[in-house]
């Protein structure tokens, strides 16, 4: 049964509780935040589990290395203290459902691209930047059995996470890839994150997209034409997990010519797109979202991006349309790249 | 040569009339599970003359006349039940007059919806008309004549309840119209004259409508969809009861089904929201989130599923995906929106019972006066044993939805007689003197209504 090591004994020395007093969005200095993940670590309600926004930026604060992100959620469903209506918990549970068959597996004995539930997105894994990675997950019908589960943190369900993942990763294992190349961040989080800390074994070696495109634009560094845009990141939350491949963000952007602008809600300040916050139980979660948004937006446009960067379809989805109308053009990270080396966008 | 088929020629030209078997299949069969009936003709008018003369000529000849307009009413509604003359309408398509002041435009009822709507996109983007959730290539003229409802139900009910007269050949020739259009003026009213409309939901076998004039409505420049997501069904009237009041909507619907899984045993508000601008959405969101619906999120029964999504009708054809074969079949009844929990808890039961992954939808018709419920059941056409499931289904759905006190929508023969059965017999007695009266000779859409 999959457990979360969580050492407790590391969180009980911490002076600091960045994960907590650092949160942008509860107000705690270090004594409260103390505090608070003492009760967590006990099993006792805090107001913490209640008002919690999921945005797992606590993960990467966290100076210690521990999980504190994942305890937390773990403990609102110990607690049943749901951070979503239950509605929309179930909706989202049975999302993640398989209905349209197996999907055919051959072997592949070589590096593959891992489209997890995002197939319909294939089309952006296009041109000179991907040659020689075998896609897969590729049809829309069976890609719910690459769907890596980790959205459930939002919905406090870690239990769905661990009862599904071992199942999701026999499937990308059946391809007997040499390395796997997430294409979104919440995968690669899942596999190099959640999954060690809950002791689930990956028998993969995976590989941040990120990562990957700069090698291959480090490859194809002649045929780079700068773009010299000013543009923004859209930071998504499953990026937390992964501080490690943060990095390849700025260095993608400086090899490609390109001004990552200066703005408040940047790095590990960056704010989330909202697309939970809108559904969630508290009061007023609705507006707060929104608010959130509009912030975000007011930043990227007062730091004079002409671009934003997504690369979370989520994000996208949830705030593309209102950045571009404001004037800012959202753009893939993928086609943004390619677009670097005379490639059209997909 | 065939003196009908030769009559018909003369009429409207060799080229749009049919008496050919390859020709007659294809207007042998409808999407549904009704059997196979075959015309014995199939003549194409062009204009109201022509649909006249071909009625005085049935009449001569005793021949039943079925009218067609899109073909996508599923129950069997046009099929040539007695044989006889399929009239397609669909060459009487043009778009006749729009008067975007008067806010109506005037169409020859075989115009499809997918045109009319292709038409205000680029003559009168600011305007637009009641959409129904059938395919684009569903015509006007049919669509009122079974009493159709589309997009904008919340606020102006059914799609017969947006017109502001209508031309219509009778089942003896004549060419009528009602409305201010009987008196010479522009087509911009139906009332206040006497009350003489006596063909909608009729489905043709009281006369054959040939133009109508459709209201039409503000065509926002923003339009978008909201999802509120609701796990008991019997929290949906009182959802929806909060939201009439406050009726800032274009259209509420509730979806339930068994595929896609996300949508299984739960209830999927959909609430469509158009605004010229960004505030005056945001200000309807407020009343309806914020406001009235807040209670629902916060106790954790119901919650925002999505927001801000491009509206997506609710095309109850996607069903036919959801078996091998592509075939499907829906009763459609008119409730009390308070008979949803009751409609879906049916609809999950009978399609377990015959095996089919249960559909359900309810549309919204005005402030919450009643509900067009549909039950929708699969079935693969290749597979006889699978289509009489489907059908026993449907028939099971009609007798339940008279139990529940619903009134059944554009049913087909079977549910016909189940409402004339339990009809007030006084008003069978009405409806039997107005089908003698202006169908002395039985010829029109013979088989259906068949009060006389």
């Amino acid at each position: 049964m999959s457990k979360l090591a969580f050492d407790e004994n590391k969180c009980l020395a911490c002076e600091r509780h960045d994960c907590l007093s650092r949160c942008q969005y509860l107000d705690l200095d270090a004594a409260a935040a103390k505090t608070e993940m003492e009760k967590i670590i006990a099993g006792e309600d805090s107001f913490v589990l209640h008002d919690c926004r999921t945005c797992y930026a606590c993960e990467e604060y966290c100076p210690m290395g521990n999980h504190p992100f994942y305890l937390i959620v773990s403990r609102q469903e110990e607690l049943n203290i749901p951070p979503l209506p239950e509605p929309i918990i179930k909706q989202g549970v049975q999302m993640g459902i398989p209905f349209r068959g197996d999907p055919e597996i051959a072997e592949v004995n070589g590096p593959v691209l891992n489209m997890g539930v995002f197939s319909p997105l294939t089309r952006l894994a296009q041109g000179k930047l991907f040659e020689g990675l075998t896609p897969i997950s590729t049809d829309s019908r069976k890609m719910h059995h690459f769907f890596c589960q980790l959205m459930y943190l939002h919905f406090a369900r870690t239990s769905v996470i661990n009862e599904r993942l071992p199942g999701v990763i026999d499937t990308i294992a059946a391809y007997k890839p040499t390395e796997v190349v997430h294409f979104h961040d919440e995968c690669y989080g899942t596999y190099t994150s959640y999954a060690p800390a809950f002791g689930i074994d990956v028998p993969f070696k995976s590989i941040h997209l990120f990562e990957h495109l700069y090698k291959r634009l480090l490859e194809l560094k002649d045929q780079i034409r700068p773009l010299n845009y000013k543009l923004a990141y859209q930071r998504p939350c499953s990026s937390r997990l992964s501080p490690d491949a943060h990095p390849y963000v700025d260095k993608i952007f400086d090899l490609i010519g390109v001004e990552h602008v200066k703005r408040e809600y940047v790095d590990e300040n960056a704010l989330c797109c909202g697309s939970t916050i809108l559904s969630q139980r508290q009061q007023g979660s609705r507006r707060f979202s929104l608010e959130l948004q509009k912030k975000n937006i007011a930043d990227m446009k007062q730091a004079g991006a002409a671009l934003c960067i997504f690369n979370c379809p989520a994000c996208m989805q949830t705030i593309g349309k209102q950045v571009a109308e404001n004037g800012i053009m959202p753009i893939w990270m993928s086609d943004l790249c390619r677009m670097a080396i005379g490639e059209k966008p997909a | 040569m065939d003196s009908i088929y030769k009559a018909l020629v003369d009429i409207v030209g060799s080229d749009y009339v049919s008496n050919r078997t390859e020709e007659l299949f294809t207007y042998s069969k409808d999407l549904g599970t009704s059997e196979p009936r075959w015309p014995d003709y199939v003549a194409a008018p062009k204009t109201a003359e022509e649909v006249s003369r071909i009625v005085k000529l049935a009449n001569e000849q005793n021949v039943a006349v079925v009218p067609l307009g899109g073909g996508l009413s599923l129950a069997g509604l046009a099929l040539p039940l007695k044989g006889g003359i399929e009239l397609d309408l669909k060459r009487m398509d043009q778009i006749l007059e729009l008067n975007q002041k008067a806010r109506y435009v005037l169409v020859e009822a075989g115009a499809s919806h997918g045109k009319l709507t292709a038409h205000l996109h680029k003559n009168a983007p600011h305007l637009m008309h009641s959409e129904p959730g059938a395919p684009p290539a569903a015509t006007i003229g049919g669509n009122i004549a079974i009493h159709g409802q589309g997009d904008l139900g919340h606020p102006y009910g059914f799609n017969s309840d947006m017109i502001n007269g209508m031309e219509v050949v009778l089942p003896t020739g004549e060419i009528c119209r009602f409305g201010s259009c009987a008196l010479g003026n522009d087509w911009y009213t139906l009332h206040p004259l006497p009350d003489v409309s006596l063909f909608m939901g009729w489905s043709g076998s009281t006369g054959i409508i040939t133009k109508v004039s459709l209201r039409l409505f503000p065509c926002k420049k923003i339009q978008e969809q909201d999802i509120f997501v609701v796990d008991d069904g019997d929290l949906i009237p009182d959802i929806l009861y909060e939201l009439t009041h406050i009726g800032m909507a274009e259209d509420l619907v509730v979806v339930s089904q068994e595929i896609p899984p996300p949508f299984n045993r739960l209830h999927y508000v959909l609430i469509n929201i158009a605004g010229d601008c960004r505030d005056e959405m945001e200000f309807k969101r407020q009343l309806m989130f914020d406001g009235k619906l807040s209670k629902f999120i916060q106790d954790g029964t119901a919650g925002i599923g999505a927001g801000g999504m491009d509206v997506e009708r609710p095309v109850v054809s996607k069903t036919s995906d959801w078996r091998k074969g592509g075939g499907f079949e829906y009763v459609g009844a008119i409730v009390p929106v308070t008979a949803y929990p009751e409609c879906y808890r049916h609809g999950v039961a009978v399609s377990a019972r015959h095996g089919i992954p249960y559909t359900t939808l309810g549309r919204v018709l005005g402030t919450g006066h009643s509900m067009m419920f549909s039950w929708t059941f699969a079935f693969n056409r290749a597979d006889a044993d699978s289509v009489r499931h489907s059908r026993e289904a449907l028939h099971e759905t009609d007798e339940v939805v008279l139990k529940l006190g619903g009134t059944l929508w554009k049913p087909a023969v079977f549910g016909q007689k189940l409402l004339m059965d339990r009809m007030d017999p006084n008003t069978l007695q009405v409806m039997k003197k107005v089908k003698t009266m202006l169908d002395p000779n039985g010829i029109m859409n013979p088989g259906n209504w068949e009060v006389a």
